[in-house]
Order: structure tokens, then sequence, then C-alpha cells
């Protein structure tokens, strides 16, 4: 990050603005810090990860005691800000797309209770899949719940739009959605600051039954929440964030929500003769739709994720055609938009390029040299011929690369802490004997429930913890299970003769085959810490994590 | 003035400390910029590219578009072929020769260097072995930052100025050893040093 000073010839601007070169994520992190932001709280996810990360790192944030927090889910911190936001304060929850599955229970419920501090949402799309499972769209989400959706179309917008979204969500008593992509999320722009809107106070309620969803009042509160549809509609009606610019051509119009705009822009220098409606705030406009339906021969929608405008806008049955997009084919199905995609759906020339030429090898990511991951996959790869194949469950981490070659020791990976239950449903089914793989982080994420209800059954499931004492995919941050995997799984009821702790070293390779080898064939759950810090971390990390972890190995 | 660069390597190669420098040059010129980088799972040595875009003028797209790259620089050979299609037909191709063989299939390096040889904008650097001459292999990317200062919109200054700023905290020392890899990778060029 660097900064310098802009002085102004304005004098009726009294505010001396501050230029700096802000990452997507880092624009909607000051953005925040700078909108009164009192508690931020999420989970690592890429692409979101690194909006936590600023708030932890800025000085301006300590100097306004913004608490941090790195929740054990997406779900705790969305709770966590709801618990903040019930007390009067502005908070911000933060997740990649997926985590707003884990989370999803609180949000449509908040939705409904409302809220009283502004709370904002802020969930990272991942188009193109570049580092998820799927590329699901949040907008979805949103309009599920009922809530305002705002969408920034660049770094500039991600940080205006967050005192906005504050003062929308405070107004309208509502959490709103913030919805970012990898690209803008991992994107560095100009970015000019503006003036700090104070704190609120801690603001005691003197009626919360709206936060008791009992069905008496919850069904109140679902009738308020409808009610309010109209005024967040007016609102996305009269919003700023939405444009209509009337063009010269009428033959085309082009809807473009959120980045898709720079893409159109790009093609056209910025000086585009068609119709274009710009959205950044939802609900969807109507009114403004209704003009370019009325003005326009034809409707292009350039949207990044899911056909969420184009759908809700398409003749279903699809005997007018006036609408285009991904549905259609002028736009692929899948994947993250980009200028060249947009110039053909445009019908400009593209230009004529060169290949990459056929000798390019791909490169894709693989485990660092020396990682304690490497050690473990060797070790059960020696064993599977004998406990038989494809029955290794597994998690999403840095571990998930065990799916590839060279080690190909791992079957599956659904979402966050499937690996257990699935190796247990497996086991239900006769696949004896059931192995289960899982990062620590990911253990307390969504593991120990997991864990539990197998421990209740009494199932026949090894479960491995390979265990680096960070979450470290997304940059080793610190993890919630540094130090407590030991008495987590005794209190979860996991026999203690059946928990054992292993080193994952080349020269502990024979006996750590051995204690796996007794523990599959256990018939009941065992579990196995495989623990050996990261090797990314800084020497001041690993010794913190070997502190932690002061069970002896079983050796 | 419109600069589209994009920058190539692998994982844990430096290519963020190279954008970093364009980007604060960029900011302190009173240009605009937009720069697209990897982060996640792809930086475990695997393929990651950082795309970088300067202009006097407003920056709409994050991503530079196929076929108006000024300038590929890449910090591994076979890396700089991977982003051809992105090459503007001026554009100039700017790697270093050494290879990161992380992968079994990885392909002859006479074959890519054939490959990059048969456009007439290319410069090929050992800047690992220059690096290596300043102080360490290390600042390889730093090295690359001086092969393509020429073509930059900035003065050399202003781009030094910026080197030593970003590496400050880690003492005078490194400050130097990098102002010197900057110094041989701009000196490879004008010395028509190239392989």
């Amino acid at each position: 990050m660097a900064f310098f000073f802009i002085s102004l010839s304005n004098n009726d601007l009294k505010i001396r603005l501050m230029q700096k070169i802000l990452l997507g994520n880092e624009a909607i992190a000051q953005g925040a810090i700078d909108a009164g932001l009192s508690g931020a709280y999420g989970y690592p996810g890429t692409p979101s990860t690194e909006i936590i990360e600023y708030i932890f790192k800025s000085k301006e944030a300590k100097q306004r005691n913004v608490k941090a927090h790195w929740a054990t889910n997406e779900k705790v911190a969305m709770e966590e800000a709801l618990g903040m936001s019930y007390a009067g304060k502005r908070a911000i929850v933060t997740m990649k797309h997926v985590g707003l599955n884990v989370a999803a229970d609180a949000f449509i419920n908040m939705a409904i209770s409302g809220i009283n501090g502004g709370l904002v949402v802020v969930v990272a799309d991942d188009p193109s899949q570049h580092s998820s499972q799927n590329e699901q769209d949040s907008r979805f989400y949103g309009k599920f719940a009922m809530l305002p959706i705002f969408e920034p179309s660049n770094q500039q917008e991600a940080y205006d739009m967050m005192t906005d979204a504050f003062a929308l969500s405070e107004k309208m008593q509502l959490p709103v959605l913030f919805r970012s992509v990898t690209r803008l999320s991992h994107s560095r722009a100009n970015v000019t600051t503006s003036e700090k809107v104070a704190q609120n106070n801690l603001q005691i309620l003197s009626d919360t039954k709206r936060f008791a969803l009992i069905p008496s009042f919850a069904k109140k509160q679902y009738r308020n929440l409808i009610d309010k549809q109209k005024a967040l509609a007016d609102l996305a009606e009269s919003s700023k964030w939405n444009r209509y610019h009337e063009g010269t051509n009428t033959s085309l119009g082009i809807i473009a929500s959120g980045i898709a705009i720079n893409y159109l822009y790009e093609n056209f220098d910025g000086k585009v003769p068609f119709d274009v409606l710009k959205v950044s705030h939802y609900p969807l406009p109507k009114e403004k739709v209704r003009k370019m339906f009325d003005r326009v021969d034809k409707i292009l929608v350039l949207e990044d994720g899911y056909p969420f405008i184009e759908e809700m806008i398409s003749d279903y049955l699809g005997r007018e055609q006036k609408v285009t997009g991904r549905l259609t084919g002028a736009i692929p199905r899948t994947g993250e938009l980009n200028p060249n995609i947009v110039a053909v759906a445009l019908g400009l020339e593209e230009h004529i390029a060169e290949e990459m030429p056929a000798i390019v090898a791909g490169r894709p990511p693989q485990l660092c040299p020396g990682c304690g991951h490497i050690d473990l996959y060797e070790e059960l790869n020696e064993l599977i011929p004998e406990i038989g194949e494809k029955r290794v469950f597994s998690d999403i981490g840095c571990y998930s690369l065990g799916v590839l070659e060279p080690y190909n020791s791992i079957d599956t990976l659904i979402d966050m802490g499937a690996s257990i239950p699935m190796a247990k449903g497996a086991a239900d089914a006769g696949l004896q004997p059931a192995i289960a793989v899982i990062g620590d982080s990911t253990f307390t994420h969504s593991g120990m429930t997991g864990l539990l209800s197998a421990v209740w059954d009494n199932s026949p499931v090894t479960v491995i913890i390979s265990d680096n004492s960070a979450v470290a995919m997304t940059g080793a941050q610190p993890s919630a299970a540094m130090g407590r995997l030991y008495d987590i799984a005794k209190g979860l009821g996991v026999d203690e003769n059946h928990i054992k702790i292993i080193i994952p070293l080349k020269k502990y390779h024979d006996k750590n085959v051995e204690i796996i080898r007794d523990e599959v064939n256990y018939q009941g759950v065992s579990l196995i810490i495989a623990q050996r810090p990261c090797v990314t971390m800084s020497n001041e990390k690993k010794d913190l994590a070997r502190k932690f972890n002061t069970f002896e190995p079983s050796y | 003035m419109k600069k589209d660069i994009i920058i190539a390597g692998v994982g844990g190669q430096g290519i963020l400390t190279i954008s970093a420098i364009l980007d604060m040059a960029a900011l302190q010129s009173g240009y605009n910029v937009k720069q697209s980088e990897v982060h996640g799972m792809s930086q475990r040595g695997g393929a990651v590219q950082s795309h970088v875009r300067i202009s006097d003028r407003p920056v709409y797209s994050d991503l530079v578009p196929k076929g108006k790259a000024d300038i590929i620089l890449s910090v591994e050979p076979m890396e700089l072929l991977r982003y051809l299609p992105y090459l503007h037909p001026e554009g100039y191709l700017v790697t270093d020769i050494n290879p990161f063989k992380n992968i079994a299939n990885y392909p002859d390096e006479k074959l890519v260097q054939a490959e990059i040889a048969k456009f007439n904008h290319h410069r090929m650097i050992d800047a690992r072995g220059l690096a290596k001459k300043a102080g360490n292999f290390r600042a390889a990317n730093i090295v690359m930052v001086g092969a393509i200062s020429d073509l930059l919109p900035f003065e050399e200054g202003l781009l030094k100025k910026v080197i030593a700023d970003l590496f400050k905290r880690k003492g005078e020392r490194i400050v130097q050893m990098n102002l010197d890899a900057f110094d041989l990778g701009k000196k490879a060029v004008i010395e028509n040093m190239t392989v």
C-alpha cells in the first residue's frame, strides 16, 4: 500500500483527501473503517480474506478500537456481527461465496429480526472458480432473504458504497448484502478516501422482542420485512449507484451489473453509443429497466456470475427473445467475463491474437516442498493396497491437492467438514474401513459435529486431522484448533486409547504407518492427529504452534 | 499514455513485488492504475500472473484485453509463452531465461527459447545470474524491472526511489543489493547482453 496527498484547489472541500492504491478488499475494509465500523468478523476464504487482514493491520482501526476477529466459521462470524449490531454498533461480516451457505441460517433469519446498528454482509463470489467448488452467485441469497444488495463496479465504489450501505442498513433496520467478485477483490486501483463517520455508542434496546423469533413474534417480523419491500425498491430506483445513460443508437440497450460495466466501457473507450443501465444497487430498478424495454430493440445483459438479472427480465417462454445474455448464448454460460467476451457479444471485431504455443505445459498448484501433508499421504498410500481403494474422504484445504498426481491419496472433497460424515455414511453402507482426512481449522470449522455423530453411533471410521496449526491455504491465519485438538476429541467422546498423535516426518514413516494401520483396523471411532506446523509459517509462528502442541507423540 | 503489462511466473517468484513497484511508481506519477493479481491456491507453486494497467486516462477493465499488452514480463521462460494471446503486435516479450522446473513434463528449453525468438521485440536475460552477481538470486525479479525500465513511463530515479522505499525495512544492504540488481538488468538491455 502506498499513499500521497493531493492538495485540492477547491476551497469548499475542507477535508484533505488522500489517494492510495488499494486492493478491492482493502478498499472495502477502509470504507468500513471510515464508515464508523466497530466490529469485523469473518472466516478466511479466497477471494475474501484480505478484508479482515487489512482491519487487523490498520492503525486507524486500532485507534478506533475496532474489534477484528477470525471466527471459527462463517455462521459464527455472522452471529457475532449480529450481536454487535444488536448492541447498537456497526459491524461487517466477511466470507467467500460458499461461506454464505454455512451462514445461511443466520443470514435469512436476521432479515426477519432486522438489525440495530448497521450490519453489512460482505461476500466475495468467485466466477470462474479460481479457488472454489462452484461459482454460485450470492445475489440470489440477497433476493431470497429479501434484502438490499450493493454490487460495486470498482475499487472507488467499493470504498464509497460502504458508508451508504451502513446508512441504508440503519435506515431500513435490515442487513445489507455487499457482493464482490474475485476480479474486484484481488485487483488494486487508486482510491480517494474521505472523512470518517463517527462510531455508534453502545445502545441497549428497550424492546428486544423482534430478536426473539418465536412464531408469534416472527410472523409479525416477516410481515414487516414484506412491507419494507416497496421502500427498498424505491430506494434502489433513485439510488445514485444505478445510472441510466441514453445512447444515440437505440438498436441495442445494455444492462451491466457490478464490474461488468468496466468491460463494456473498455470496448468503447468510455463512450458507449447505446443505452446503458449500470446496476450496482438492488432490488433491480424496475422503472429504469422498463425505460430500456421501451426505448431499444434488443437488450444485452452483462453480469459476472449467474444470469441473475437476465432471468428476471427474460420472457420465460422465449417467444420475444428481446433479452440476450448467458441464457441465450450471447455470453458463455459459465466463467467470469473479460473485455474480449464482451467484445464478441457486442459484435465488435476481436483483435487477432497470438496463440499459446503447444509446448507450454500446465502448471497446477502443488504442495510446498517439505510440507507435512506430503509425508502423511506417503504413509497413507503405503496402506491403501491392504485397506482397499476409494475410501479416503477428505476436505477443503491445502491437503485437497492430495487428490492430484503424484499422491492420488484422497477420493472426495465436497464442502467444509464433509469428510467425517461421509466416511460414517459410507461405513454404514458397508464400505469399511472408511477414513476421513481433514485439516485442523476445517475440523474446528465444521468437523466437530460430524465427529460427535460418528462417536454417538460408534461408527468404524478413522479420522486423521492433518494439523499444521494454521489456516494455511488462505495465508496461514491462526487456527482456533491450535493446542485444542486432543482435548476436543476426548471431550467429544473418542476413546483415549484411540487418540494418537504422530509427526509426519520421513524418520517416523514406519511408525506412523503402523499407528494408522492399527487405528484403521479398530472397530470404532479412532482419531489421529498428524502434527507439524505449516512450512510457510515464520519461525516465530512455528515456535508458537510447538508451544501449544504439548501432547507427546504416540511412539 | 497507456501501458498494459502482464507479469508472469510461478507462485513465490516475486510477481507481486514487481507489480507493487509499478503500482507505486504510477501513483507517485499521478497516473491511474489497475492491477489484478492471483491469490489463494494457485500461489502454491502454480502459474501466476498479474495484469498491470497504467494510464493518464481512466482505466476501465481490471484485466488487459487479449492482443493489447505492451509488455509481457516473465520471471520464467515457459510462463512467458502462456500469455502470448495477450501480446500486442508491437508489444515486447521480456523474460528471465532460467526455467523453474517443478513439473515433470517441462518442455525442451531450446524449443521454449526458439518460440520466444520468433518475435522481433524480445529480451531474454539471465536475471538469476545477474541477481546472484548483485548479491542474491532472489533479486531476479528486480533485475527484470531494470530490464523493462526503458519501456516504462517513469523516470529511472522514481523507480529507484520506489525500490529503495519498498526494501527500506530490510536494511541498507538489501536496498543497495536490489538497486544493483535493477542497474544490472538495465545494463544488460543497453549492452544488448541478451542471450
